[in-house]
């Protein structure tokens, strides 16, 4: 039996069944990592003896009965968690050498399922990127077709997976960053409602976008994990109580007079045919099994992409500015004095893509910009999201194209504002409204995955979830695996 | 709205980044195809618009004023770049 290749919740009956060991499986992954990642990058950080401790207790507690749903699966975490003792970049030379003397919420949560860290993955610097090439330690590969991005930023998490060197990932999604890599990779990955997961000890970027969520190989995997994700943590003030977390329970209900509803806006010249046509077949097929279309307007999204690009880069030059080369993180040789300090240190440690989204967002907040940046965009972010709620007296869902067109190849769209930001027209209005979104696969075009995004009312997770899980019952686009993930690696 | 390679130098102070001038040249032209894309949402009406500055509408949560932090200021100062009888060091400040 090829271990790699099954789902979470396979792999959970087989621990139960004591068919294998949580040693034996954590090892497997990291025998794949170390045969087989130097073709992908998807890891900064192999977490190997702390991952075979964790699998070694997660094996005792099998033994004495105590032991959860998750107990002993492997996971890999998106570098962007803080991980008590175990190097936290965030992908950027600043972070290059940082060990975190605390362990971030969503970890903590996640470790006490008793699963296993087997390490960090590779993303853009910061988070900021579509592609994972902002990384410091160069770009993630698509394991589909290494030539071509993973998408980002999320991109290690999401080539880890796909390549079968971890059941199931975390990523954090601030404009897109787990849904466009998921849609990348052939993964379902959901991004839940603004408030769900607790930010607590993940580095922020922009907090009022940030949501993490998990990266998985079906509907089924991705609701196991993301109930033990969601948490109302003191820690984090926008943390709030989820009205309804149960998300695993209504998987299996029937769909029959669900309501979607499809904006003819998002399927318009932007769109590559193909993937507007494999979306048409996801959507005869969802009749099929009973859902209701119907179309809807949502016109405001088409000014999403510049309020996103007003108020992510303006949150993240202020989070940005704790990187002081003081306490922690890069510091520049010989200061002559404390300004000195400050800008090489920041000058040294922050890549070019972060350095240009410190500067659109610190002069967007400057005096006499203000008004007419950040007071704006604001004001624009209330009218997507009111477009939303308009939709929403009218449906139950929206389905909507994850992203305009199948992954890039590396170097194509990189270095250029114009090209990579239109990579997440299709996500960005989401986070803006703090809703929940989930994309999965729903075709293949020349040898490339296709995703289509579920969009749900703040906290609906259980709704698309759901939907999702009826249509993969249906469907076998979340079976399909990269030629990577089918490579066995010799014990 | 386009901006000048002076501002931009400004900006650049501001945000405690020292950039050489082949940098600003390059961050300026990365900045105007930034703000050409931004700029578009001038054109939308947003007059009687209150501006929204957390997704749920939620208002800040305040808890009791007591103590929860412990010291760990050994495990704080073994990340630092520099540190010296439990502090932090940095260049003089004071003459």
């Amino acid at each position: 039996m090829t271990l790699h290749t099954q789902s979470v919740t396979q792999l959970s009956q087989l621990l139960s069944q004591g068919s294998v060991s949580s040693t034996e499986l954590t090892e497997h992954f990291l025998q794949r990592i170390e045969s087989l990642d130097s073709q992908i990058n998807s890891f900064i950080t192999v977490n190997r003896e702390g991952a075979l401790e964790q699998a070694k207790l997660a094996d005792t507690q099998r033994a004495s009965g105590s032991a959860g749903p998750l107990t002993g699966v492997p996971i890999a975490h998106k570098d962007i968690f803080c991980t008590n003792g175990l190097r936290t970049t965030c992908a950027s030379r600043m972070l290059e050498n940082f060990i975190p003397p605390y362990e971030s919420t969503v970890t903590t949560n996640i470790a006490a399922a008793g699963m296993v860290n087997l390490g960090k993955t590779n993303m853009d610097e910061f988070a900021m990127g579509s592609s994972n090439e902002t990384s410091f330690f160069g770009a993630s590969r698509n394991p589909w077709n290494t030539d071509h991005i993973p998408g980002g930023s999320s991109g290690g998490s999401a080539a880890a997976v796909a390549a079968a060197l971890a059941p199931i990932a975390t990523g954090t999604d601030t404009g897109g960053s787990i849904r466009q890599p998921a849609a990348h990779t052939g993964l379902t990955g959901i991004k839940p409602t603004y408030g769900s997961v607790s930010r607590w000890g993940m580095i922020a970027f922009a907090s009022s976008l940030d949501q993490a969520g998990p990266m998985a190989k079906s509907a089924e995997d991705a609701a196991l994990l993301l109930e033990t994700m969601v948490s109302h943590d003191a820690k984090d003030s926008t943390s709030v109580a989820h009205p309804n977390g149960a998300f695993s329970s209504s998987l299996n209900s029937a769909v029959t007079g669900v309501r979607i509803g499809v904006p003819e806006s998002f399927f318009s010249a932007d769109l590559d045919a193909e993937v507007g046509d494999a979306i048409q077949q996801a959507i005869s097929q969802l009749q099929k099994l009973g859902a209701v279309i119907v179309p809807v307007s949502l016109e405001m999204n088409q000014h999403a992409l510049s309020a996103y690009y007003v108020i992510a880069p303006s949150e993240a030059s202020a989070n940005l500015s704790r990187f002081d080369g003081v306490r922690f993180g890069h510091r520049c040789g010989d200061p002559k004095d404390l300004k000195d300090l400050y800008s090489r240190s920041r000058t040294e440690g922050f890549g070019a893509e972060v350095q240009t989204r410190i500067l659109v967002g610190t002069y967007a907040l400057s005096t006499g910009y203000y008004d007419a940046y950040y007071r704006k965009a604001q004001k624009l972010r209330r009218l997507i999201k009111e477009d939303f709620e308009q939709a929403f007296k009218q449906v139950d869902m929206i389905l909507a194209p994850t992203t305009p067109s199948t992954a890039c190849k590396i170097g194509d769209k990189f270095g250029d504002p114009a090209k990579m930001y239109l990579e997440d027209i299709y996500t960005l209005a989401v986070n803006l409204a703090g809703l929940p979104a989930m994309s999965l696969p729903c075709g293949i075009a020349n040898g490339l995955p296709i995703g289509m995004q579920l969009i749900g009312k703040a906290f609906g997770e259980a709704g698309i979830l759901q939907m999702g899980h009826q249509y993969q019952q249906h469907s076998d686009w979340h079976t399909q695996r990269a030629p990577l993930a089918l490579q066995e690696v010799s014990a | 709205m386009s901006i000048t390679n002076e501002s931009v130098q400004h900006v650049a102070e501001l945000a405690m980044l020292s950039l050489d001038q082949p940098a600003i040249d390059r961050a300026t032209d990365k900045l105007n195809q930034v703000l050409w894309m931004i700029d578009k949402l001038q054109a939308v009406d947003t007059e009687n618009v209150e501006p929204l500055a957390h997704p749920l509408d939620a208002t800040q949560v305040l808890r009791a004023d007591e103590v929860t932090k412990t010291n760990n200021r050994e495990a704080l100062l073994s990340n630092a770049p520099e540190a010296q009888d439990g502090q932090f060091v940095v260049p003089r400040v004071v003459e």
